[in-house]
């Protein structure tokens, strides 16, 4: 699947009738008119305003991967109900939907691949599947990837963009933050690099457990990174929060992370940290 | 009393008023009325025995936010021979939502940390809520690691309706310092044990909430979202908390169905807030048993356990090595993937 060579038509629904469909699309960022093609080939982010898109699993592996060497593993693990979760929804057509979205079995895709020719672990989460919520299945694969680099005793990378736990699992998903949590005391017992890679956006019980642990912390610009949801914190203080709060900006600034890597350098920069990473 | 009674706990309230009122008028007028008080007693503790053993997740819920609840300072003062609390992470502040120190329970010196709530207006402002800050998370982590270094037993009492979401909690890295405790607490070497004694709510409780064992008050809560939270999200209406409450499952007898807890801490009937004096009884003979349990297991192997109990939770399916495999969904239909751009994600 090449994804960024080909100009891909625009999905976003153009209010304005006479924009030619396919050729042009509306930032919903900064309102501007923009090139598909120029949108596409600049990874989907915003040749305006450089606002980063919502990116899958997949275009993950494809942006930051050597080519063709991914070995994906437990793509076919597959979520259950174990709570029989009473819902507004059920719980299975959210999969459906998931499913659809992403073109994935469940919020994360990991495997072992390489960077720079290196061996790495590699995990890319998607938001398009039920919000890149962590339930069992989402645990489990963070868990059996941070094993099999302890393992092959590799670098392990994760790009996260979650909404936090997910809730249709209750307790179980909870615990999914000590489970990927304690397989990454190992890691960091036994003196691996992790390289955790925030998008937007990451929240709740993903940047409170895996995503925080990383020992290089990168973050795409923009993205809204933090515990409570803006809208929680709104709710809870009844004020509004400043401009540009639980931004990578202001994150940085704060000290919660190491640096902020515009999407079309990502690459090079994780290529550059894994070779400094292995022998 | 009757002010910070609950619904459901109204009728019985009224039979002890009955009761009491039979009592003084038969002091009074010296008229024999024990019969009468035999038959209204028997009522009281048959209708109290039919109530509490069927109760409803969302009354369990309140139940473990009932205002006269015991809180981790009641209970300290009752299971602890000596309490020193210890204050601040060293970093920034003192979170007064998280309580630590040194205690002696017998004979036996532990660390204890927990949750603390306010009793009232003056005194939740000053522990806000029980919902802790980073400095909570950092103190206590602080705190388990002295513990380590005196080779003490780490107890943790979990009480709160979550950590704070605030302005100065995501500036100093709330989601970092729960992540961090609980990497740490899965190779801390010291038995650890860990107590719900109410509202263990999402991460705020999970982050003082890794250990060997893993205990619930049998009408504390665990969940991943407050009831309220879960109804808000899922039928756009914190009204229908009720169901929600049902539906995540946040019971002590729930989870321990699905392993996810380790013991049941049974409660004085009607609750804990009924009988603190028990309720520290029975508190202190169960933590006072976990001690010696764990005192046995030789460091190596506690550290093993405790990664393989949380390692094994999860439940999924995936297909056996010789079966077909699931086609993978993008096989099914090669539809191309488009951005998906809701305004949500620009402004806020
Ligand atoms: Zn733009």
């Amino acid at each position: 699947m090449p994804l960024f060579g080909k100009p891909r038509y625009s999905a976003i629904k153009v209010k304005k009738v006479q924009i030619p469909t396919g050729r042009w699309m509306k930032c919903t960022n900064c309102r501007e008119i923009i090139d598909a093609r120029a949108f596409h080939s600049a990874y989907k982010t915003c040749p305006k305003c450089k606002f980063h898109y919502k990116m899958s699993a997949r275009e993950r592996v494809d942006l930051l991967l050597d080519e063709g060497s991914l070995d994906e593993m437990d793509s076919e693990m597959l979520p259950q109900d174990p709570l029989g979760f009473v819902d507004s929804k059920k719980y299975t057509d959210r999969h459906k939907q998931g499913r659809a979205k992403s073109k994935l079995n469940e919020a994360i895709l990991t495997g072992m691949g390489s960077v720079a020719e290196r061996p790495v672990g590699f995990g890319a989460m998607d938001f398009s599947y039920i919000g890149g919520s962590m339930g069992s299945v989402v645990g489990e694969k963070v868990t059996r990837l941070v094993e099999r680099c302890l393992d092959q005793r590799c670098v392990l990378i994760i790009v996260t963009a979650s909404g936090g736990a997910r809730m249709m699992e209750s307790t179980y998903s909870l615990m999914q933050m000590a489970k990927t949590s304690g397989a990454l005391s190992r890691l960091h017992k036994e003196g691996l690099a992790y390289i955790a890679v925030l998008c937007n956006p990451t929240t709740g019980g993903v940047t409170a457990s895996f995503a925080s642990l990383g020992d290089i912390i990168i973050a795409e610009p923009g993205a809204l990174i933090g515990f409570a949801g803006p809208r929680v914190i709104e709710q809870t203080i009844r004020q509004e929060l400043p401009e540009g709060f639980q931004r990578s900006e202001f994150l940085l600034e704060h000290g919660m992370i190491d640096m902020i890597v515009p999407r079309k350098e990502l690459r090079e920069k994780l290529q550059e940290l894994v070779t400094f990473f292995s022998e | 009393m009757a002010g910070t009674a609950l619904d459901f706990e109204r009728p019985l309230i009224e039979l002890e008023k009955k009761i009491e009122a039979l009592k003084k008028s038969s002091e009074s007028s010296g008229i024999d009325l024990s019969s009468q008080i035999v038959t209204l007693q028997r009522q009281l503790d048959s209708q109290r025995l039919k109530l509490y053993s069927k109760l409803t997740p969302w009354q369990r819920v309140q139940l473990a936010r009932h205002p006269r609840r015991p809180y981790m300072l009641d209970l300290v003062r009752l299971i602890t021979r000596s309490f020193t609390e210890l204050h601040g992470d060293r970093l920034f502040g003192d979170d007064k939502a998280i309580v630590g120190g040194f205690a002696v329970i017998d004979e036996v010196k532990v660390m204890l940390v927990g949750h603390q709530k306010g009793r009232d207006t003056k005194e939740n402002i000053m522990r806000n809520f029980g919902c802790p800050h980073p400095e909570g998370y950092r103190k206590a982590l602080r705190l388990m690691k002295m513990a380590e270094k005196f080779k003490l037993p780490v107890i943790s009492l979990i009480d709160t309706p979550g950590a704070y979401p605030g302005i100065g909690a995501e500036e100093r890295g709330q989601a970092r310092a729960i992540a961090l405790n609980l990497r740490e607490m899965m190779q801390l070497r010291t038995p650890m044990i860990i107590v719900i004694t109410g509202e263990g709510c999402s991460g705020g409780a999970l982050g003082v909430g890794i250990g060997d064992i893993v205990a619930m008050f049998q009408n504390a809560y665990y969940s991943v979202i407050s009831p309220e939270g879960c109804a808000a999200i899922l039928w756009k209406d914190a009204g229908k908390m009720e169901l929600a409450a049902k539906a995540l499952k946040l019971t002590a007898n729930d989870l321990a169905e699905h392993k996810l807890i380790d013991d049941i801490i049974p409660e004085p009937i009607g609750g804990a807030h009924t009988n603190h004096a028990e309720m520290g009884t029975i508190l202190k003979e169960r933590l006072l048993s976990y001690l010696e349990k764990l005192k046995r297991i030789a460091l190596d192997e506690l550290l093993e356990k405790r990664y393989k109990k949380f390692r094994a939770m999860g439940v999924f399916t995936e297909p056996a090595p010789e079966e077909k495999r699931v086609p993978s969904p993008r096989e099914e239909e090669a539809v191309p993937h488009l951005p998906e751009v809701s305004p949500l994600e620009t402004k806020r």
